[in-house]
């Protein structure tokens, strides 16, 4: 989103200065349009060089670094020039337990189905917070989108979870989903119990409890982006539909939510993401589970990567998060931004 | 050698320094020399640690006045995992480190990342005498161990007495025994930090050290091989043991050590009569008091320790037990000075003078006399009376195979894994490698 922002502003001060070049009858045309080419680009240098300079450092760098550790079997600790190459064997091991038949059936077992299990935990984020997130916020933010006492104040509170750093509203969590905790005492004083192993660590409900509290910790960031795509519907469009005698879930069914459709689709596309890389909170909570109960691929990539030391694994993990990660925004700027992001240019 | 030479080529008085460690008089040129410690601040604010490392710094450079120490304090697992191996690879490492011996170390030590000791401070290691041997690779020192210990089972006798337990329990049935009378008393008898992965799996490692014969246990540490029947039968021994119903209740949420519902909060609080633990639950108990001398001396008052019981038949001795401690290294490039300072940090003084500031139990058999606790005496008398001390396994196989060893275990808490479940995720890990 911001990378195309970023790409499309940079792009249309370009075009912009060569057509103006190219428009202005002066007589050495070839000596003027090569000293404004070169302008041009020195510009160009000046404002996109530094921000290049960070790019390439801390973005393509290490994706280059990772993809190169994840083709050679290293444990971090030993000179890398010493590693073995094997190839595509780590991807391998994660995808299908590896290609060596004497290993392969433990490898599977040990390697291949948690990082299945991690990867469709992602899945099933992606897909719940479609289902329960963006119902929730919608139905909020319709709510919200009118003037009342206090408004400013509530906006602030459902705000507030999202604002929160993972690790003090992680660490919160702990302390409220303690088997001896506050959650377990009000379950209890209306007759129910905690789930059998624990709110976090139970093999069934350990998932749940951690969805819970990811949608409470970014929920607030879905309400607060519909309610400021909704200020940017003209009040002259609901008004002429209440004079046209249409109810107020009409108005909202029929004006509001088409004309935030940009900006669902755009938290559509940050939440997925999201979830691919969905990281901090898991690790704070346990590492994804002490049986990788709510493990993440992000969460999973650091288990292996960093704390068994097994570098080369781990880094074909982050190229697989990498690549899922790119593959699906842009599938998803091909195929639904595509309309949003067409209209602009029409205009111009 | 040959790396000592280069270094002190460059050094105007070189030849003086090489000759012997403990020389380096004020007339040498300036060294700075970067220290990489664990010894941060706790909960409390307090870091009697920190402040005693610093204090033998401050102390080594009043004397070697050409000697400049640059010391950060970094946590733990951000050390271990993060900072020592991302620094050892750039290239850019501290000096002096800490070192937790082990696979680990023999995986730096391969990769050539720390200078060989062994004849530069032979005496020391003759001195500090069999605590070294964790930070030894095949006869060659890379580190020196400041503090070793055995675990054993932390508990309160108040509670014992509550539920008519008379004496320690020395074998695995008295221990059990002991848990039954505690359950029928309401107590809950043992408390697990679960959630941390490694309190959990320090039980299988006990059931390992006596079932496995000692080359066993040991040699896997350089073969990775655990073909051998008893490590199946460890796993089978924690799984009828967690069958007895020992631990608290949803144990796999509770933490080591952090707040009052942790494992050693509870034993601090008195919600749980034992706990199997290193040396350093001394201190973490102290951490739930409200710090005052009162409660401290309070909670010592009700607070014992006994060697974890031997389990009956198995090849390994019944006298023997799992413990581990911390050390430094030097790294491979570092000033000699490193090595001089080193031998200063385990000398028979400093060593004295860390068990009564720190109460920490120091390697130096001479440092002894410098533990005056009761509990402390006795895992030092533990410690040195064991047949033999088995490093904690996880440092020992290293972090890939340690690793999945304890989140194997962890599954065998969990009911998601068996005895068999561990062999396998070690074996598979062993062929990462």
């Amino acid at each position: 989103m911001t990378a195309l922002e970023a790409s499309g502003r940079s792009a249309s001060p370009a075009v912009d200065s060569s057509s103006a070049a190219g428009s202005r009858p002066v007589t050495p045309a070839s000596e003027h349009t090569r000293r404004a080419t070169a302008r041009k680009w020195a510009e160009i240098a000046l404002f996109v060089g530094p921000a290049m300079v960070l790019f390439l450092t801390f973005v393509v760098y290490p994706v280059v670094s990772a993809a190169r550790f994840s083709l050679y079997k290293w444990n971090g600790v030993s000179q890398f020039s010493d590693a073995e190459f094997i190839g595509f064997e780590n991807y391998a091991r994660a995808l299908f337990g590896g290609t060596d038949p004497a290993t392969q059936q433990a490898f599977t077992t040990a390697y291949s189905q948690p990082f299945w299990e991690a990867l469709s935990h992602n899945v099933a984020i992606i897909f719940l917070s479609m289902a329960v997130q963006l119902p929730i916020a919608l139905i909020v933010a319709l709510t919200l989108n009118r003037r009342f006492r206090g408004r400013a104040f509530t906006r602030v509170v459902i705000f507030a979870p999202y604002v929160l750093s993972e690790v003090i509203a992680g660490t919160m969590w702990l302390i409220i989903f303690d088997p001896n905790g506050i959650a377990t005492d009000l379950m209890r004083a209306v007759g129910l119990d905690m789930p059998a192993g624990g709110w976090f660590e139970d093999q069934t409900w350990g998932f749940w409890t951690v969805f819970f509290i990811i949608t409470w910790k970014y929920v607030g960031l879905a309400i607060i982006l519909f309610l400021a795509g909704l200020s940017g519907v003209s009040e002259d469009l609901q008004e002429a539909a209440a004079i046209d005698g249409a109810s107020w879930w009409q108005i909202q069914w029929r004006i509001n939510i088409p004309l935030i459709g940009p900006t669902i689709r755009i938290w559509a596309f940050l939440s997925i993401i999201g979830s691919i890389q969905l990281f901090d909170m898991v690790w704070v909570l346990n590492r994804g589970g002490t049986a990788g109960q709510y493990s993440t691929i992000a969460s999973y990539m650091m288990e292996i990567g960093f704390f068994r030391s097994d570098w080369g694994y781990g880094s074909a993990i982050a190229v697989i998060m990498f690549f899922l990660s790119f593959v699906i925004a842009l599938a998803y700027m091909a195929t639904i931004l595509r309309r949003d992001n067409a209209h602009p240019r029409k205009a111009r | 050698m040959a790396l000592l030479a280069a270094c002190s080529s460059s050094d105007p008085e070189g030849g003086d320094s090489t000759a012997g460690a403990t020389s380096g008089g004020s007339g040498d040129a300036p060294v700075t020399l970067t220290w990489w410690h664990n010894g941060v601040a706790g909960d409390t604010g307090e870091n009697s640690l920190g402040d005693y490392w610093d204090k033998v710094a401050a102390d080594y450079t009043a004397e070697h006045p050409n000697v400049t120490i640059e010391i950060e304090q970094i946590q733990n697992e951000d050390l271990q995992r993060t900072r020592i191996p991302t620094a050892l690879q750039s290239g850019d490492a501290p000096d002096l480190f800490q070192q937790w011996g082990g696979g680990e170390m023999a995986a730096q030590a391969e990769a050539g990342y720390l200078m060989d000791l062994s004849d530069t401070l032979s005496a020391d290691i003759e001195r500090l005498g069999g605590g070294v041997a964790p930070w030894q690779v095949d006869g060659t020192t890379y580190g020196l161990p400041f503090q070793f210990a055995v675990e054993g089972i932390w508990y309160r006798p108040s509670l014992f007495e509550k539920a008519g337990i008379t004496s320690e329990p020395t074998t695995m049935a008295e221990l059990e025994d002991a848990v039954q009378k505690l359950k029928d008393a309401d107590i809950v008898p043992i408390a697990v930090g679960a959630s941390d992965g490694w309190p959990a799996a320090h039980w299988w490692y006990n059931f390992a050290l006596r079932s496995c014969a000692q080359d066993v246990v040991a040699n896997a540490g350089t073969s990775l091989d655990f073909t051998d029947p008893c490590w199946l039968d460890a796993g089978t021994q924690l799984e009828d043991f967690i069958g007895t119903e020992p631990f608290q209740p949803q144990f796999t949420s509770t933490v080591a050590q952090t707040g009052a519902t942790s494992s050693a909060g509870m034993v601090a609080n008195g919600n749980a009569a034992m706990e199997l633990m290193g040396q350093w639950n001394y201190f973490v108990y102290e951490g739930f008091t409200d710090g005052s001398d009162e409660a401290i001396a309070a909670l010592h008052e009700d607070l014992d320790w006994f060697p974890m019981p031997a389990t009956e038949g198995g090849a390994g001795d019944p006298s023997a037990a799992m413990g581990g401690g911390d050390g430094f290294s030097c790294y491979v490039d570092a000033p000699v000075e490193c090595a001089d300072f080193l031998a200063y940090i385990v000398s028979d003084d400093v060593q004295r003078g860390y068990a009564e500031a720190v109460g920490g139990l120091p390697v130096a058999p001479a440092a002894s006399d410098a533990i005056t606790d009761p509990v402390l005496q006795k895992i030092a008398q533990t410690t040195s009376s064991a047949a033999y001390v088995q490093l904690w396994m996880d440092t020992l196989l290293g972090p890939n195979v340690g690793g999945a060893m304890n989140d194997g275990i962890v599954n065998i808490f969990n009911g998601t894994g068996d005895a068999q479940g561990v062999v396998d995720a070690m074996i598979a890990a062993a062929a990462t490698a």
